[in-house]
């Protein structure tokens, strides 16, 4: 039995799942459209005032990024759990609390990593500035990894049930509140002139409660939806 | 006499215990409720600065204090099911689910409609009525949960580790929704002007426990027909009087 | 106050009265839901017993 070490096992399990990802690239291709395409519709709903859609756009951006991460989150097991794998997982000695660590680090690579990287790209069409977009990208940066970890909890919770994607989202968004509302206003807090540190440790303070709490609860709800 | 109370933790037990003691809570319930509100109609002035539609606050804050309060003894129910692997627990959180719902739903809808005319809008962003929003949407997440899971056991575990995951996010939350408040100067419902008449308080305070005890009395009825939902296969309930009459 | 006024509110009965009067109507709504559950459980428990009664038990 190969002796694996805590980054070790985190290190094989990101590299398959973003292995496996890649082969099925579309999957990660549609959730950024899909991102781009709900940000985009926002100004063909309200009008193109540039003034309003600079106030909204930190606000339209983050809720799209929650949407789009919510979307992703059903294949975060489904495929392990359709093949058998993720049943060899927990049977496996090594802790499953870490390796659902390592699926959410994937997760998040391949659905908050690339949304932070895009935002700004979309935050130009609101006309936003050089000093919002660089919180932006940091509040996303910071955030995302949450949204991906409280989604672990509900895609956990709803492995294998109809109703998939609305399910999870259904359960999983009230609870990432918090993020979207110190997310969202950090850029406000900047564009009033204020700063954004006290916005952004907040978030820092969630990702690292989440980091420490998550894996463990996940893992118990896999467990409960496995036996 | 040592009454051996863990035999009521049996389903079988406890569902004549509940039958039984259920008119003790709808009765009160009833009694107190019309007190209370004769008090707050009759007795309690009307307020210098609201006029009469204040009134509203006599079900509108028991309603509040009751849709949180019931969220934390549901999850405090599923949690125990979940660790002891007590099945009652889990019928008595599946049971509670739907009245926290509906109080969450009506202090929302007395918490409009207090501040249309306060305030002139059909929905205020007030932290409160915002968390109270939030906490319906909870409500709604724990009960499609278990409504989507076939297999029993799973449901109550699945419910009661989200119940519990909801229960430490009220908290952050409420915190969450009152700093964005504050930072969008948003109203605040609150009793302005004269501060609490004593007979308002008092009506109040009779609603609130008379709408608890109303809780009570629902929860019991509601875990009844869950037990025998849950246990239509056992001997014990094709025995009972009301199914062989 | 007088019976009239009562029900007047100061102008405000619209919203006293839509909010006692949802409230109320949620709570009978779930006292009947609640009898509707215990209702069709019995029935259906009734409908079972007498299926086992008529062709044995199938278990």
């Amino acid at each position: 039995m190969i002796k694996l070490s805590l980054f070790g096992l985190l290190g094989l399990v990101v590299r398959r799942d973003l292995l496996l990802a890649m082969r099925r690239r579309t999957d990660v291709l549609t959730t950024l459209v899909f991102f781009v395409m709900v940000v985009s519709l926002f100004p063909l709903g309200v009008g193109p005032e540039p003034d309003m859609l600079r106030k909204m756009a930190s606000g339209v951006v983050w809720v799209a990024a929650l949407l789009a991460s919510m979307l992703s989150l059903p294949r975060m097991f489904s495929a392990d759990h359709a093949d058998g794998t993720l049943e060899q997982m927990m049977l496996a000695p090594q802790s499953l609390s870490v390796l659902v660590l390592g699926k959410i680090l994937a997760h998040w690579m391949l659905s908050g990593l690339p949304l932070a990287l895009i935002a700004p790209v979309l935050g130009l069409q609101f006309d936003m500035s050089a000093q919002a977009l660089w919180i932006l990208v940091l509040a996303l940066l910071l955030g995302t990894p949450v949204l991906s970890m409280i989604g672990a909890i509900g895609a956990a919770l709803t492995l294998g049930l109809r109703g998939g994607g609305v399910l999870v989202s259904l359960l999983v968004l009230p609870l990432c509140i918090p993020v979207l509302i110190f997310g969202a206003g950090a850029v406000e807090a900047v564009n009033g002139g204020m700063s954004a540190v006290s916005n952004l440790a907040l978030l820092g303070a969630f990702m690292l409660f989440a980091l420490v709490f998550t894996p463990f609860v996940a893992a118990q709800a896999l467990r409960i939806s496995m036996e | 006499m040592a009454i051996n109370w863990f035999k009521y933790s049996a389903p079988s037990t406890f569902y004549g215990l509940a039958g039984k003691l259920i008119p003790f809570f709808a009765w009160p319930a009833a009694i107190l409720f019309a007190i209370g509100l004769y008090i707050g109609f009759f007795v309690a002035p009307t307020d210098a600065v609201q006029s009469e539609a204040y009134r509203i606050i006599f079900i509108h804050v028991p309603a509040s204090i009751l849709s949180m309060f019931i969220y934390l003894i549901m999850a405090g129910y599923a949690a125990l099911g979940l660790i002891f692997n007590t099945r009652l627990s889990s019928m008595m959180a599946q049971a509670l689910a739907p009245t926290g719902a509906l109080f969450a739903f009506i202090s929302l809808w007395t918490g409009a409609l207090w501040g249309k005319p306060m305030w002139g809008a059909w929905w205020v962003w007030d932290a409160r009525l915002t968390s109270e929003l939030i906490l319906l949407f909870l409500y709604l997440g724990f009960i499609a949960l278990q409504a989507s899971i076939e297999d029993t056991r799973r449901a109550d575990k699945a419910a009661a580790l989200l119940a519990i995951v909801g229960s430490v996010n009220v908290p952050i939350i409420y915190f969450s929704v009152k700093w964005w408040n504050t930072l969008h100067q948003g109203a605040t419902i609150k009793m302005t002007g004269t501060s609490m008449h004593v007979a308002m308080q008092q009506a109040m305070f009779i609603v609130l426990v008379a709408c608890w005890l109303y809780v009570i009395a629902v929860a019991l009825a509601r875990v009844r027909s869950i037990i025998l939902e849950r246990e239509r296969n056992t001997q014990w309930v094709n025995e009972l009087k009301e199914v062989r009459s | 106050m007088s019976v009239g006024e009562f029900f007047a509110m100061n102008g405000y009965a619209f919203y006293v009265w839509g909010s006692y009067g949802v409230a109320v109507l949620v709570f009978a709504i779930e006292a009947w839901l609640v009898r509707n559950r215990r209702k069709n459980i019995l029935r259906e428990l009734k409908l079972m017993r007498l299926d086992t009664e008529e062709n044995g038990d199938r278990a």
